[in-house]
């Protein structure tokens, strides 16, 4: 028990006040989308929106949908073969090194998107000439930007276990160390990886700065080009996604929590 | 303060050290072979080299030479145009307010979740939507707002109709600068309620009671040690929000409709007309701006935070 946890009654107006204040915006956004010009509401919007007649009205969305999803794929694979076998390696053998990776997996956080696209713009000339202007390339920017919030949640995960000992137990037992890496680090692993992964696919979903300015369709682009024609189509997209991201951070919250409760901490 | 906190603190590293003296199988056999393992940090090494260094060093270094490629500072002299001066001072202080309202109603929605279990419904759902609202809400967030308080939103015409109130009656201004206010109070708020809560629930309760064994009062508590202990943090975090708005753009992208009126969308507006004469590495003298700011920000931030983490130990 808590002794410094406020009165229920405080609690309550607190969550209460600003509990409303927040969810008045997407209520508002919800009954926008229901609302028809003659003053009644109905759910033909949302019905409308997976007519196949309409598909080519929302084309831009579902392009940039596609993008996005192939992007969200790319740069979990980033994460995943780039960033944890790095991770692994620096815990494995250089923990000398480990303040100054921090240092570096972090320093995406201080760095703006929007300062990083005036850079990115003169590189991404020559990725297009070289690999194309394929919307996969920006995977490699959008690593960066994912970089801090899998560093943490992967991290977590390395420091929970003892990955020294697991390494040199399964070495001494005759394991190379792609097997190491792969069927006794990386299972131990897996509540960080997955956290990772997911967090990875919802900041790349929600992405604009840079795919607008080096101008690549996503998810993002696609619902401001949509919210210039039919502003209710792009509302109805803006819920999905939000609730669609939602669950996702619900998810790695409820897993990361039952993991946790198995470690000491 | 810090070398206090190395040697105190359940720091990973002191976990793993005495693993790491003792001799690992593989190495010793016979003559020690030569190691390659740093091959391994080749590949991130090129990567961030690559994707985060370069676009970074370019994007300061053309604000530093001019078309030509030869050093200048012309291009800074930018930076002290009026038109340029008014955008960096909008932008600082839509940042501060936003950051100061966002922290103070954050830390209060903390302090309102003090005490309920991490595990619980209230908890994890506050989190989730958090993240959600703190880092992935950009466009749609915008989107958001105008259905809600657009000139034809769902609350201006309810209080339009129902109260007889045009919040509208001085210019639509949600497409203008002060839109960006509430707008940007929807990702300020969850950002904070994800920085500050750590802090807050590591006011030890025994604190409390120690202090109320010594005929202490609760008001004197939160005066004495309660406040003094998490001014750092909500200094820290107060930066935070700062640099983030600072920092942000797609919220003002989509809903700014014309003008560029802070510092990311004049960058943008750089970066898309470039053919303007004498104007050309504009965008680099901006970001060059931008990133001054936020490094001095930042460093503000690590240096309080370096100092709270003790508390937190």
């Amino acid at each position: 028990m808590n002794r410094l946890a406020p009165s229920p009654a405080a609690r309550w107006i607190i969550g209460a006040v600003v509990g409303l204040v927040f969810v008045i915006p997407f209520l508002a956004t919800f009954l926008f989308t229901l609302s028809s010009p003659d003053g009644s509401y109905s759910l033909d919007r949302w019905v409308a929106l997976f007519d196949p007649e309409n598909a080519r009205r929302y084309a831009p969305i579902w392009t940039g949908l596609a993008n996005s999803l192939v992007l969200a794929g790319v740069t979990v694979l980033i994460v995943l073969f780039l960033f944890t076998p790095t991770m692994v390696l620096v815990a494995l053998r250089f923990p000398k090194l480990r303040r100054g990776f921090e240092f570096l997996a972090l320093l995406p956080i201080t760095i703006p998107a929007i300062v990083l696209v005036v850079g990115l713009a003169p590189i991404y000339l020559q990725i297009g000439r070289t690999l194309g202007t394929g919307a996969w390339t920006l995977a490699f920017a959008y690593g960066i930007l994912v970089l801090p919030f899998t560093y943490r949640s992967i991290q977590a995960s390395i420091d929970a276990i003892d990955v020294k000992t697991l390494a040199e137990a399964a070495r001494t037992l005759g394991a190379g160390w792609v097997t190491v890496l792969v069927r006794v680090i990386a299972p131990n692993l897996r509540q960080g990886l997955l956290a990772a992964s997911l967090i990875s696919v919802a900041v790349v979903l929600g992405e604009f700065t840079i795919a607008s300015l080096l101008n690549r369709q996503v998810l993002q682009t696609g619902l401001v080009v949509i919210n210039r024609q039919d502003a209710y189509a792009a509302a109805v997209f803006t819920l999905l996604a939000l609730a669609f991201a939602f669950v996702l951070l619900l998810i790695i919250g409820r897993a990361g929590r039952a993991g946790t409760g198995r470690t000491p901490s | 303060m810090t070398t206090v906190r190395t040697l105190t603190g359940p720091d990973q590293d002191r976990v793993i050290d005495p693993v790491a003296s003792e001799p690992s199988a593989p190495a010793r056999r016979g003559r020690p072979a030569p190691d390659w393992s740093w091959l391994g940090l080749t590949p991130f090494a090129a990567y961030v080299l690559l994707f985060l260094a370069l676009p970074t060093v370019i994007a300061v270094a053309s604000g530093l030479f001019d078309g030509d490629g030869a050093f200048t500072f012309d291009n800074l002299a930018a930076l002290g145009d009026p038109v340029i001066l008014a955008t960096f001072w909008n932008s600082t202080w839509v940042s501060l307010l936003t950051a100061v309202v966002g922290a103070v109603i954050g830390a209060l929605v903390c302090y309102a979740m003090l005490g309920l279990p991490e595990t619980g419904f209230v908890r994890t759902t506050v989190d989730a939507a958090s993240g959600v609202l703190a880092q992935f809400g950009g466009v749609m967030l915008a989107f958001t707002m105008i259905a809600a308080i657009g000139t034809q939103g769902v609350v201006t015409k309810f209080l339009r109709d129902a109260l007889g109130i045009d919040i509208f009656a001085g210019g639509a201004w949600i497409y203008a600068l002060p839109g960006l206010i509430p707008a940007y109070l929807v990702f300020q708020v969850p950002l904070m309620i994800i920085t500050f809560m750590p802090a807050l629930a590591a006011l030890r309760p025994q604190w409390f009671e120690a202090h109320l064994t010594l005929g202490g009062t609760r008001s004197g508590f939160w005066r004495h040690i309660g406040f003094p202990v998490l001014a750092p943090s909500f200094l820290a975090s107060l930066l935070l929000l700062f640099a983030n708005a600072f920092s942000s753009y797609a919220t003002a992208a989509a809903l700014a409709s014309q003008g560029s009126q802070i510092v990311p969308l004049q960058i943008r507006t750089a970066l898309t007309s470039e053919t303007l004469l004498g104007r050309e590495n504009l965008a680099g003298a901006l970001a060059l701006g931008m990133i001054v700011v936020v490094a001095v920000v930042m460093w503000g931030y690590a240096l309080i935070q370096r100092r709270t983490a003790r508390w937190q130990a």
